[in-house]
């Protein structure tokens, strides 16, 4: 075995490579979105106003519960005394500002799942289509440490946006956040980072195999995940449906963003909001799950990705384009 | 005018085509449901938690929401429809150059390639529209004697939004691939300022001019008016009644066209001169 062959089985040359293949993969993002500075625009700012419209919806529900308390009216009877009305007020406000709250937590993680879908799950289906996927697959480096780096470099730009829905919700909607235990808020933030980036990777295996439609399948996961995953509202809702409410929320807790919003807003908003009837579990318990997501969305993408490599290589597919 | 219907025939079915046969016709067909169901149900959710939360139910607001926020589903879809050829063209199938040279209309290329999602979005109300009626209790009423203003406005609410789709567009030729910002946000501002989901009273002052110069503002309140006579919410839009809406929808109309002629040529202009009109910017 000649010294450049037996020093690329050492595992510290292994290591330093692949990191470097991490960092290579997240410079075009960083650096790339920096030269084209239009995108903080674009990507960051504009958004907002799809997240405002929702903040507008639990305002103009605020404002009709406060008029009608204010005219006498305590939730489904009339107000019995001065001190009730008061009470009824207080909690509608309360209530309003968390329920906004929610949406601008929601908004922050949108921005992280649409970067999971169209910069992550759907990139080596991108990259295919562009003529650089069979470039990647040259390359000495392990294809996780690709994925790696995509899922830092996309975590960095949607962080922007991320700050962006979070400055706009304190200094716009005058929302109030009350962090008991910022540790535990952001183990919870950076594990559900994890398990979400886990999943993108390993639907970026899958899309290669799925080919055309992986861009329908991204735009199919917008709406339906917001709704499942209770972006706009605490998941918890869902089970007050009765019937299919339930089993709709359990489905959606799958999508790592699910358990990691309800677990933040209990973070941020305490467990006692929403009179604390709208929580799945205990952040605790989310968070222990979340970890076991994260491990096992991981592990399928390590092997997923082999897998379909192997099947494209057999199949001829791997470097066709429009298929 | 030939020649440019021929090219919107063209583009409407190779839209058609490239929207849906990556799949079965069951499959899309649910596809086409599923999503602007979904968005429906956010807003269900979020009127149920704040009824179980703020024990306050209140129909007419919860109807004005569902009907506004079906009808959105013809903003996203058009708008996305029009602005996302160019960059599709250029950035996923890098086709545009091939496309651009021909002897062709671009914009009349354009707006055929948006008709197939009009068409697909159009079954989605529908669809979402029986669904809320049938499933969720929302209240509507619709008189044959409002087919016509019911007809017009449509058209004249469609014409507006392919043109402001347009506008986008040529704006596109210049920018980077913002397909999903441009996506998000620019329906985002018709989201919030032209009282989809929420009467304009619920904005300050500013917040209400900003609505009020938008013709989309009219369309939907148009459209509520047709649909839900009797929800009897104050959209500061009593003052006009439906045949002035009808004519400043159509002066808009006829406005925004003349702006997305503007717009489009201009964006061509200067994407020729800087050399960007098949640039690639993938990261």
């Amino acid at each position: 075995m000649t010294h450049a062959a037996t020093r690329r089985t050492e595992l510290r040359y292994r290591i330093g490579l692949n990191l470097r293949a991490v960092v290579g993969r997240a410079y075009p993002r960083v650096i790339g979105a920096n030269r084209e500075p239009s995108w903080i625009f674009f990507e960051a700012l504009l958004p907002l106003l799809g997240i405002a419209a929702y903040v507008f919806i639990y305002k103009a529900f605020g404002e009709a519960a406060i008029a009608a308390i204010s005219g006498g009216q305590c939730g489904r009877n009339p107000c019995s005394s001065p001190q009730e009305q008061a009470l009824y007020l207080q909690l509608a406000y309360q209530n309003t500002n968390a329920l906004i709250a929610s949406v601008v937590l929601g908004g922050t993680m949108v921005a992280f799942w649409l970067n999971v879908l169209w910069s992550m799950a759907s990139q080596l289906y991108w990259e295919k289509e562009i003529g650089n996927l069979q470039l990647y697959m040259m390359a000495p480096m392990n294809r996780m440490a690709l994925l790696g780096g995509m899922a830092v470099g996309g975590m960095f730009m949607t962080s922007v946006r991320a700050v962006a829905t979070l400055v706009a919700g304190v200094i716009v909607f005058g929302v109030v956040f009350q962090v008991a235990d910022p540790l535990m808020l952001l183990a919870v933030f950076f594990v559900t980072l994890t398990a979400l980036y886990g999943m993108g990777m390993m639907f970026a295996s899958l899309y290669l195999l799925w080919g055309r439609e992986a861009w329908h399948m991204s735009a199919l996961m917008e709406e339906p995940i917001f709704f499942a995953s209770g972006f706009y509202f605490p998941v918890g809702g869902l089970f007050r449906i009765p019937g299919w409410g339930p089993i709709v929320a359990v489905a959606g807790t799958v999508i790592p963003a699910g358990l990691g919003l309800d677990a933040m807003r209990q973070l941020t908003l305490g467990r006692t909001a929403f009179g604390g009837q709208l929580w799945i579990f205990s952040a605790e318990v989310e968070l222990i799950i979340l970890l076991i997501l994260a491990v096992v969305f991981l592990v399928l993408a390590r092997y997923a990705l082999a897998y379909l490599e192997m099947l494209a290589k057999r199949e001829g597919k791997l470097t066709s384009r429009h298929q | 005018m030939n020649t440019y219907w021929r090219t919107f025939k063209t583009a409407a079915w190779l839209g058609w085509e490239m929207d849906s046969n990556w799949t079965e016709p069951w499959l899309f067909g649910l596809y086409s449901i599923l999503k602007p169901v979904a968005g429906a149900f956010i807003l269900v959710l979020m009127y149920v938690v704040f009824a179980v939360i703020g024990q306050m139910e209140d129909r007419n607001l919860f109807s004005y929401m569902y009907v506004g926020n079906s009808f959105f589903i013809f903003v996203a879809s058009a708008l996305f429809g029009t602005f996302e050829v160019v960059q599709s063209d250029r950035e996923w199938y890098q086709t545009i150059r091939y496309v651009y040279i021909s002897p062709i209309s671009y914009y009349v290329y354009i707006l055929g390639r948006a008709m197939s999602k009009v068409m697909v979005a159009t079954f989605a109300v529908i669809v979402t529209l029986v669904f809320g009626v049938v499933f969720l209790g929302v209240q509507m009423e619709f008189g044959i004697g409002d087919i016509p203003a019911f007809v017009v406005s449509f058209v004249l609410g469609i014409a507006v939004l392919l043109a402001i789709g347009v506008c986008l567009g040529g704006v596109s030729f210049v920018t980077a691939k913002h397909v999903h910002g441009l996506a998000e946000g620019i329906p985002g501002i018709f989201y919030v300022f032209c009282g989809v989901l929420f009467p304009l009273s619920v904005f300050p002052d500013w917040g209400q001019a900003i609505g009020r110069a938008i013709p989309l503002t009219y369309w939907f309140d148009i459209t509520r008016r047709l649909l839900t006579p009797a929800s009897g919410i104050d959209t500061t839009l009593n003052a006009f009644d439906n045949t002035t809406i009808l004519a400043l929808l159509f002066v808009s109309s006829i406005a925004f066209f003349g702006l997305s002629l503007l717009i489009f040529k201009a964006g061509e202009y200067f994407a020729r001169k800087a050399g960007k009109i098949d640039m690639t910017t993938s990261y």
